[in-house]
């Protein structure tokens, strides 16, 4: 599992690789907010959770058909399941590849790109953590969602209408602790609510995973 | 080793053979023939594990088979080293010197695998048989894109460290390996076409 995942990671930063393609796309997005909206901080500072949570969400997005579209189409995935690892261990070592590439950076920038938003300052450190507790939950979710649609020609579309609905608890808890940071008031329970999901999505979805996977390997 | 019985598989949801019952010894590989589209593929693939059977069983022991098929697995911004010292470590060993030497692989180990000729690709898909250690192959149209010395080299390796280190293989070939190992036909076994239980037949 540790093999695969190097593999990946090794894959991720070699030519075609597709690192930092999400990074990038989650910085223009945010960037192109304010031209959108106009630099008024009476109308950015409230919007600029939301936007940073949505923003990321379409930046994960945007690399989760490589998920396993790669593997299939140079047949490593037939090879892989015939292999002694456990296609659940796949599956979740594709999900962790996949947040280090995507959902890691853009976490660690994210509050950088509050500061263009005007963020309020209580807010920065809740941001940071609820993109760390959530961002693993997209990964996870986008994976299960790669694996129901790998080998299917286009499946990329179908793939943003299958998972965007399956992000929206992420989505809507992680951005309401963002807000309630910078309100002052008590972030406990929409952070622990984005917690519950990510360990529930890590719990569940390799085995979903990995029965998408074998059905459309057949 | 490799015990087949009373097969039957479907390509696709519709039955392409049936009756496929043959047994292979350590040692003793078996040569799978027939037409395009008789259905070696779906047979390879159902031994593999890949696709569940229709009815009948394959017995061999859990976790020796091994799968190869017309895409190599190979990843092209991948080093041919690197290629292979993945799938060794995916099946917890290293890869042995004698790897690159029996598929001619030593003067191309830090190319890039996407700058390598489709047959020098096929030779380095074909050398992962030889780093994974799997004893029981199903191989579905090893040589192709090889040349005729690339193909006397694989059957040299078949025959000299698989087969005689007591592995066994089934291979669907269309060529002539050099390999004295008995044929199947596949023609016989083609599943009538009444044959129910893969489409949904209620339905049509």
């Amino acid at each position: 599992m540790i093999a695969l995942l190097l593999r990946d990671l090794r894959l991720s930063v070699r030519a075609g690789g597709g690192f930092g393609l999400g990074l990038a796309f989650f910085l223009i997005v945010v960037v192109l907010v304010p031209f959108g909206v106009g630099p008024d901080r009476v109308i950015l500072t409230p919007i600029a959770p939301g936007i940073l949570w949505v923003a990321a969400l379409l930046a994960a997005l945007l690399s989760l058909d490589r998920i396993f579209a790669l593997d299939f189409e140079d047949g490593s995935l037939p090879l892989l399941a015939t292999a002694p690892i456990p296609l659940e261990g796949v599956a979740l070592s594709k999900a962790v590849s996949h947040w280090i590439t995507t959902g890691l950076p853009l976490t660690c920038v994210a509050p950088l790109l509050g500061f263009f938003l005007n963020m309020a300052p209580g807010a920065y450190v809740w941001l940071l953590a609820s993109l760390a507790l959530g961002a693993p939950a997209l990964s996870m979710i986008g994976t299960f969602g790669a694996a129901l649609t790998v080998g299917l020609r286009r499946g990329g579309l179908l793939l943003s209408l299958l998972v965007l609905p399956l992000y929206i608890p992420t989505l809507m808890f992680g951005a309401e602790a963002v807000r309630r940071g910078a309100d002052g008031s008590g972030v406990t329970a929409p952070l622990m609510l984005v917690g519950v999901i990510t360990l529930g999505c890590f719990a569940l979805l390799p085995f979903a995973t990995a029965a998408a996977l074998r059905i459309n390997l057949r | 080793m490799l015990q087949v019985t009373d097969l039957r598989c479907a390509r696709g949801g519709v039955p392409v053979l049936e009756r496929v019952s043959f047994a292979l010894n350590p040692g003793e590989a078996l040569i799978l023939r027939g037409p395009n589209g008789v259905g070696k593929t779906t047979l390879l693939r159902t031994m593999a594990g890949l696709q569940p059977p229709l009815s009948g069983s394959v017995d061999y022991p859990e976790g020796s088979g091994a799968y190869a098929s017309h895409a190599d697995g190979i990843k092209s911004a991948l080093t041919v080293t690197e290629n292979l010292t993945f799938w060794a470590q995916i099946h917890d060993r290293s890869v042995p010197e004698t790897a690159y030497a029996a598929f001619d692989l030593h003067d191309l180990r830090d190319r890039l695998a996407g700058t390598l000729s489709a047959g020098q690709k096929r030779r380095l898909g074909l050398a992962r048989l030889a780093v994974i250690g799997r004893s029981v192959l199903f191989l579905d149209e090893p040589t192709v894109s090889l040349d005729n010395f690339s193909v006397r080299m694989f059957a040299d390796w078949m025959r000299d460290a698989h087969l005689g280190q007591g592995g066994c293989a089934v291979i669907a070939t269309h060529i002539d390996l050099g390999l004295d190992v008995p044929a199947l036909d596949l023609t016989p076994y083609i599943a009538a076409a009444d044959a129910d239980g893969g489409a949904d037949a209620a339905f049509l």
